[in-house]
């Protein structure tokens, strides 16, 4: 694979941004993490935790054992404080970077006037059937960097900083063995090919490599001892050999074939990484608090499931042939969801339990200066009907790939539907879940609908004998009349937000995905237009919805524009040529953010984001779907 | 001798050992795992391993409770200090004896000296089991000293 040139420029206002020393002009490094863009990132995972790499070789975040533990490297969020690992050249350096093709192995290659080197991250993964069969430890993260051609001076600074970098960390040298460091009930252990020198709270290493000579590091953690210490040496090469094959073997199941396969697959392998594998459960991003403003305070925690991200995943793995993945969420969703039922939370920690409270961290200073950084989120005590709706629309795509709802599931489906009949009514704080208030949501109402119709479709089935058939096609009608006489502004001719409202929001385009009207109706059309104009913000961007001022572009609503023109609401031509447009916004590696600048591009918003993954692979689908359609009618002609 | 004093107690005070030792793991007082380093003889695999060294836990603290009440009835008295006291010097034994040799003896465990090597990975306890967590020997005092007091209060001489 072609890897990409990384353009590297220094975010001028932060400590450390340059490694030249004014006095000497020798080269000295500093304790402080490089603030990097976050587009600049890349990410590693094993379905369990995750860690983000900059394109400068430092691993800036990092949470051990689980996604929502507290973090060890944390300088996404605090380059001072944070606590980063960083192996990159000493001197001036080219970069550029991808994974190895159709996995998350990456590998970033610095280029100096002297000579080159490869980085290669992974956090190893291998079958529950080897790691039976061998001492595994139970997290472990490998670096391995090699000089591929001529000299190269390599500096290594690990300065690793526990609980969200409120805490030093101490490293203790054991001869023979490494470097271990004790974190509350914990234990890291850090193994390297060549000594590093411990000074306070960091250790570090400065060595010149000649070709072919590499350096390995492997990091692992423990809750319980005796910790397995992984070997360095062969046996890091076939831990990556192996991560690369489990990888491989997993992207290979994609069955998706078309022109998009590539971004298809790498978004795939995102969702996979963001799917934490012990309980099934699908949290929406890997980090906290990476601002949707910079500067701003609008900083949330999404290492949590979110039933609508998760439900919106399901459909798209589905898609594109992941029916074991589909199946351990809605396993993980009957868990979660036992005790609450038949009401949902908007959202769950990982093993279904309520994510925590939110709160601020006020010792980080926050990405770019975005204060405050969060942890929890607080969207737990929110009411937001529409994921009902997404559920059950889930569980539905399940059954009809193949997936077998049991009798559990269909009890606790039809509760979710008796929920929806009783409640759908109600205001709530919808989809973008705003801290201002419940109001009657145009898209909340829409899902209630959805909820109900595809229950009745699956009753049709012959499952589900015990559905209130009558209350579910009754309330399905309140709820047609509603958003067709309601959510329809005469005035503008234009569906709205809010009922009797007149702004509009980007889940406006989704009527039609979800059948509720067709694409090419004439409400539709000038539904669409309306948005595009007011929602517009260039290059193929669409704003969520009005924002004075303007937050970043929304990731997710330029693929639901592809998505509403290939359903009839424009050409397949056009919608080809806006997917194109919106795919152009993704980093080098292929990753999108929740959010991107217009102009300049630059992500914004937790990264990656699975909500926007999910797009790129709904709308590479329903184009595929239509173009299909267009060659079985134009056969038949 | 009371043979069925010392079955019956020898593993009560095996149990109520073992549900300490895990507790305290659990607690976070120690990330020692005793089932895991016994089990981890058999066989690598984790879950196994636990499942295979409780039941040489359960096996080997009935055998030891046995050294217990040899002492009570040479001595012609038994008690919760005394039963204490022999805990005790069970579980220094324990830390500073067994450990140091743990790595020489247990096929699956790294040398503190040349590191981890092809099927030797698991991690030394270093001296008194502190690679385990500072807390260990407390942990392993504790719970050993409760197996002694166990055994000295219930066990009756005959």
């Amino acid at each position: 694979m072609e890897p990409n040139r990384v353009q590297l420029p220094l975010l001028i206002g932060w400590p450390g941004t340059s490694n030249r020393h004014p006095a000497s002009n020798r080269w000295v490094s500093t304790l402080n993490a490089q603030a990097s863009k976050i587009q600049d990132y890349g990410i590693i995972g094993d379905c369990r935790s995750a860690a983000l790499i900059s394109a400068r070789g430092s691993l800036d975040w990092l949470c051990w054992p689980r996604f929502d533990s507290p973090s060890i490297f944390a300088a996404l969020l605090d380059n001072e404080k944070g606590g980063f690992w960083r192996i990159a050249p000493t001197g001036h350096f080219e970069v550029k970077r991808s994974y190895v093709e159709n996995t998350n192995v990456l590998e970033t290659r610095f280029s100096c006037p002297q000579g080159d080197a490869t980085l290669t991250d992974l956090i190893p993964v291998a079958s529950e059937e080897h790691k039976r069969n061998l001492l595994w430890p139970t997290h472990e993260l490998l670096r391995q960097v090699r000089c591929t051609r001529g000299e190269i001076e390599i500096e290594v600074v690990f300065h690793p900083r526990a609980k969200y970098g409120s805490s030093c960390v101490r490293l203790k040298k054991l001869q023979g063995i490494g470097l271990r460091m004790d974190v509350g009930r914990g234990a890291y252990w850090l193994r390297s090919s060549a000594p590093l020198t411990i000074r306070d709270d960091h250790a570090r290493l400065t060595i010149a490599l000649k070709q072919d000579e590499m350096l390995q590091f492997s990091l692992s953690y423990a809750e319980e001892s005796p910790a397995v210490l992984p070997l360095l040496g062969e046996d890091v090469e076939h831990r990556i050999e192996r991560s690369v094959s489990w990888w491989r073997e997993w992207a290979a199941r994609c069955t998706y074939r078309g022109p998009y396969q590539r971004a298809l697959v790498r978004s795939a392998l995102t969702l996979k990484l963001l799917a934490y594998a012990p309980s099934g459960a699908i949290v929406a991003a890997a980090t906290t608090s990476l601002p949707e403003v910079l500067g701003g305070d609008l900083n949330w925690d999404y290492r949590y499931c979110w039933l609508r991200d998760a439900s919106f995943t399901v459909r798209a793995l589905l898609g594109l042939g992941y029916r074991e993945e589909a199946g351990s969420f809605i396993d993980w969703l009957l868990l979660a969801t036992h005790i609450t039922q038949p009401e949902l939370r908007v959202l769950y920690d990982l093993y279904g339990g309520l994510a925590p409270r939110e709160h601020s961290l006020q010792h980080l200073s926050g990405y770019l200066g975005s204060r405050p950084v969060r942890i929890g989120n607080g969207a737990r005590e929110q009411l937001q009907l529409d994921i009902y709706g997404e559920v059950i629309n889930a569980a539905y795509f399940y059954a009809r790939h193949g997936g077998k709802l049991e009798g559990a599931m269909q009890k606790a489906l039809i509760g979710f539907g008796r929920e929806v009949a009783a409640k759908w009514d109600h205001p709530d704080e919808g989809i973008w879940e705003p801290r201002s208030g419940r109001r009657n949501n145009t898209n909340s109402r829409l899902m209630c609908w959805v909820a109900l119709d595809r229950l009745l479709e699956l009753a049709k089935s012959g499952n589900f004998g015990a559905a209130p058939v009558e209350l579910f096609q009754r309330e399905r009608e309140n709820i047609r009349h509603q958003l067709q006489s309601r959510a329809w502004n005469q005035q503008l001719q234009s569906y709205v937000s809010v009922l009797d409202g007149d702004e509009v929001d980007a889940t406006l385009l989704l009527i039609p995905w979800y059948g509720f009207e067709n694409a090419g109706s004439e409400r539709m059309r000038s539904t669409s237009q309306r948005v595009r104009r007011r929602l517009g913000a260039g290059d193929g961007l669409l704003y969520r919805y009005p924002r004075t001022p303007p937050e970043g572009a929304f990731g997710i609503c330029s693929f639901w524009l592809a998505e509403y023109l290939a359903l009839g609401g424009g050409s397949l031509e056009q919608a080809s040529a806006q997917f194109d447009n919106a795919l152009k916004h993704q980093n080098d590696l292929g990753l999108f953010s929740e959010e991107i600048i217009p102009g300049t591009g630059d992500a914004v918003g937790n990264f990656p984001q699975a909500f926007t993954h999910v797009g790129v692979i709904s709308a590479a689908l329903t184009l595929q779907e239509q173009a299909d359609k267009i060659r079985a009618t134009q056969g038949r002609e | 001798m009371n043979w069925s004093g010392w079955l019956l107690w020898g593993f009560v005070a095996t149990v109520v050992e073992s549900t300490i030792s895990a507790g305290t793991q659990g607690l976070g007082l120690t990330r020692m795992n005793l089932p895991y380093i016994l089990g981890t003889l058999f066989t690598p695999n984790r879950e196994r391993a636990k499942l295979y060294g409780l039941a040489v836990h359960l096996f080997f603290g009935w055998v030891f409770s046995l050294v217990y009440i040899l002492i009570f009835q040479s001595l012609g008295v038994a008690g919760w200090w005394r039963g204490a006291l022999i805990g005790l010097v069970h579980a220094m034994f324990v830390l500073v004896a067994v450990m140091a040799v743990l790595p020489g003896t247990h096929p699956r465990m790294a040398s503190e000296q040349h590191g981890p090597a092809a099927h030797r990975l698991l991690e030394p306890p270093g001296f008194m089991g502190l690679h385990y967590g500072v807390r260990t020997p407390i942990a392993v005092l504790a719970s050993h000293a409760i197996f002694g007091v166990i055994l000295g209060v219930f066990y009756r001489l005959k």
